[in-house]
């Protein structure tokens, strides 16, 4: 859709739909929140007392995963703006399922930490376990929320709403998309880096 | 009729700012559906028109309401404590129909009192002053200010309102459960929240304290991020950041500071919900409770202070800016001036929320943290009194020679800037590691905090119902009832809160249920009373207010469009805006908003959308070159 045709009668704001505005400070809003999560792993670290166990290889695969599934949403956003509305079908469905596959993986790696006794709570748990599985946790939360954005997008492209002159589902949902696979390989690389 | 009731979603205008998904209607509509307003809106249940609304107005209402509500019950519960405070040894007695168990043998419950103590606290800076407060008129006014039909997305204003309300409902249902509400202060520090067997409080209370702000976080982010699109995205034509009133300002950049700091409180809210209810550590270790060793081991309690002071300073600022963008706006208007340093008050509002984020640590002082930092946290807390003195400068200009009309309004918002300069000279005090360390666990912060963002914030509320009412309303409030209450309210804050300083500094600590035991604060007997008496009368005094609103609401006098001669677009809307606001075309904006008593001009206001050609005997004269 046509920016300007919303805002005729507006004064220029950032040019961006309103609906992409409020998507991108809904993202500033779950980054403050991973900071505050990540931020006080450090602190918590620094602190002493911290039980030391090694990242499932698990995860490594996770992340392949998702980074091919921004590379499928890309794909079907290049292809709606090409108005190829086969292969946007296509590529949303390749993000849905490789997206799946993600959770799926992330369930798995949560079964192999327990299988390295990092428990997530209980007598055994230390706060650098607990904190792995919140991590994970709650990203697979909106990992979830986004694999419904997809949902609905898909289900858009299926009746033709999605083309190169409506691309603002699509724009947006990729959008999210990325910053879900952005922010998990942040985490996975913190993780890495400070376990 | 039941058609459109089944299916309110009908009317195109409100289908288009639906759901994130629903681009292929051409969200033009934002702009045109108003015009179909007149026919549409005749068809609609009440139930979609007054309480499922999706029009900004309406909601504001819904929020003012429901915070008038939590008000009310948050002065009873500071009532009921200060009569323990002010009376120690009197007999409570005849409470019990009332309190039930929480009175034995003619004394309140010990583990009651904190729990009064942390409901109040929790109720008057969520529920009150950061829903009721910014949630009102952001609501209100953004949408009416910067001349848009609506919000970005009504939808999720509705949703804003009704997470609200739910988070209302859970913690109200806490105040009636067997072990009582939540009791570990408003902070909730654990280990005293986190663990159920510590006191009766962090029970069945905690979780449902717990659950009713995660609720409300959620009512907060989806508010917020709608208050900024709308700022961003929704302006008039002509309505640059440099034209936009002060309040749209500070509503703007209070959404800012709730959209970053909010989901702090989330992650420590979650963590803490971990601790309690599975079994992690995060902020425990090392307990021994009932001769009894917990298993949890490796947690940091300070941990969840940073946590929650990240967004705990943050949200006093929440609170208070909002109430000083509309003090700007209403003693422009009443002194008839200009407001003096335009951008100056927009720099220092976004210099206080800079500095709002890099000062949480101050509440620490007394964590035993490294005092190099402390000196740290000491330092940006103490510029905060730039930004706050060159606002506090500013108004008292504004005022100076001003033709001042001493509306009910007016009074509340110059009482505003007496009890901000008064509480926050005590902040410069207490920002001083040193001193707040001796002062910390006294009533001093006590005073301090309710005066510069309690009663202040209280008084930039009601100033704004009060200016607002008759655009909310279509009536006056009564000015006679109104002067009685701004009276019995400005000497009743500070009879109260001048007392509590003295005994602050004389040592009087805070959170004790019981001092009588101790001979060194019995000295303080009388003055704890008086501060108790002046206490319940000023709050006995809110219900003028409440009479007033409610009685106006139905008997005021009839208002005119725009009964206080102000510049602002919302004064240009017919005296009871439909949803839509503007029945023709939105106007288009030329000038500032503070255009009063401007020289040369015959009348003594020119509103925002007087073209200049319009006004050549005022124009100054790079004006007159935009008029030509």
């Amino acid at each position: 859709m046509n920016p300007s045709e919303i805002l005729a009668e507006k004064e220029v704001g950032l040019g961006w739909h309103p609906k992409r505005v409020l998507l991108i400070l809904l993202i500033f809003s779950i980054v403050m929140m991973f900071a505050a999560f990540t931020s006080g792993y450090i602190v918590r670290r620094d602190e002493g007392n911290w039980r030391e166990f090694d990242l499932p290889v698990s995860l490594l695969i996770n992340s392949i995963i998702i980074a091919l599934s921004s590379g499928s949403m890309q794909w079907a956003f290049f292809s709606a703006r090409k108005n190829e509305i086969g292969r946007i079908k296509t590529g949303l469905a390749i993000t849905l399922i490789l997206g799946l596959a993600f959770l799926a993986g992330q369930y798995h790696s949560f079964g192999d930490l327990v299988a390295g006794n990092t428990y997530f709570g209980g007598a055994d748990a230390n706060p650098s376990g607990s904190f792995v599985y919140v991590l994970m946790g709650v990203h697979a939360f909106h990992l979830i929320t986004g694999l419904i954005f997809v949902a609905v997008v898909l289900r858009r492209a299926l009746n033709y709403q999605v083309h190169s002159r409506a691309m603002l589902s699509i724009s947006n949902a990729t959008l999210y998309w990325h910053f879900l696979g952005g922010l998990w390989l942040y985490l996975y690389l913190f993780l890495l880096l400070n376990h | 009729m039941s058609d459109m009731a089944a299916k309110p979603n009908l009317s195109p205008g409100v289908q288009t700012q639906g759901g994130i998904g629903s681009a292929a209607v051409p969200a033009t509509e934002h702009g045109d559906h108003l015009h179909h307003d007149d026919h549409e809106h005749h068809d609609q249940h009440w139930l979609w028109k007054y309480v499922f609304s999706q029009d900004h107005k309406v909601i504001a209402k819904q929020f003012l309401i429901t915070g008038m509500f939590w008000a009310i019950l948050g002065g009873t519960l500071s009532s009921l404590f200060r009569l323990q405070l002010g009376w120690p040894e009197g007999s409570m007695e005849w409470l019990t129909p009332f309190l039930g168990k929480w009175i034995q043998a003619g004394k309140l419950n010990p583990e009651f009192y904190l729990a009064l103590v942390t409901m109040h606290g929790t109720i008057m800076v969520f529920f009150v002053l950061t829903a009721g407060l910014s949630g009102t008129f952001s609501n209100f006014l953004i949408p009416l200010q910067v001349g848009a039909r609506d919000m970005a997305s009504g939808f999720m204003n509705m949703l804003s309102y009704w997470f609200f309300f739910l988070s209302s409902v859970i913690m109200f249902s806490s105040l009636f459960i067997e072990t009582g509400p939540a009791a570990a202060g408003w902070t909730i520090y654990p280990p005293l929240s986190a663990l159920p067997q510590s006191i009766p409080g962090s029970g069945a209370g905690m979780t449902l304290w717990l659950v009713s702000m995660v609720f409300f976080i959620v009512s907060q982010l989806l508010g917020g991020v709608n208050y900024v699109t709308t700022v961003i995205n929704l302006r008039t034509r002509g309505m640059s950041m440099s034209k936009l009133p002060l309040t749209i300002w500070a509503f703007f950049l209070t959404a800012i500071l709730g959209i970053l700091s909010f989901p702090v409180l989330f992650s420590a809210a979650l963590l803490l919900v971990f601790d309690r209810s599975f079994g992690t550590s995060f902020f425990l270790s090392d307990i021994y409770i009932a001769g009894q060793a917990l298993s949890n081991q490796g947690g940091s309690p300070v941990l969840f202070q940073h946590l929650f002071w990240f967004l705990g300073h943050p949200e006093v600022y929440i609170v208070i800016m909002p109430a000083m963008g509309m003090v700007s706006e209403i003693l422009a208007t009443n002194a008839r001036k200009p407001i003096f340093g335009y951008r100056a008050m927009i720099g220092s509002l976004i210099g206080i929320s800079l500095l709002s984020f890099v000062v949480w640590a101050h509440h620490m002082f007394v964590t035993g943290m490294n005092p190099f930092l402390g000196s740290v946290f000491m330092f940006l807390t103490l510029i905060i009194a730039v930004p706050s003195g060159v606002k506090v400068f500013n108004w008292l200009a504004t005022l100076w020679r001003g033709n001042i009309r001493f509306t009910a309004a007016m009074l509340f918002g110059i009482g505003f800037v007496s009890l901000f300069i008064s509480g926050g000279l005590t902040g410069i005090i207490l920002g001083n590691a040193t001193l707040d360390i001796q002062m910390h666990n006294t009533y001093f912060v006590v005073a301090h905090f309710h005066l510069v963002m309690g009663s202040s914030a209280f008084f930039g509320l009601f100033a704004g119902v009060y200016h607002w009412f008759p655009k909310m309303f279509g009536r006056m409030m009564d000015e006679k009832l109104g002067y009685i209450h701004f009276w019995l309210t400005f000497i009743g804050v500070y009879l109260v809160f001048m007392p509590m300083h003295y005994v602050g500094i004389a040592g009087f600590p805070r959170r004790y249920y019981a001092w009588t035991g101790f001979d060194a604060f019995s000295q303080f007997a009388d003055m704890n009373r008086f501060i108790s008496i002046a206490a319940i009368v000023a709050f006995l005094g809110q219900f003028i207010f409440i009479f007033n609103f409610f009685y106006s609401i139905f008997r005021g006098r009839r208002a005119t469009e725009n009964p206080w001669n102000s510049t602002t677009l919302e004064w240009t809307t017919p005296v009871l805006p439909g949803h839509g606001n503007w029945p023709g075309e939105i106007p288009t904006v030329y000038r500032w908003p503070y255009d009063y008593s401007k020289p040369g001009s015959e009348v003594d206001f020119i509103p925002q959308n007087v073209p200049y050609s319009q006004t050549h005997s005022s124009n100054l004269p790079y004006e007159q070159d935009m008029a030509d």
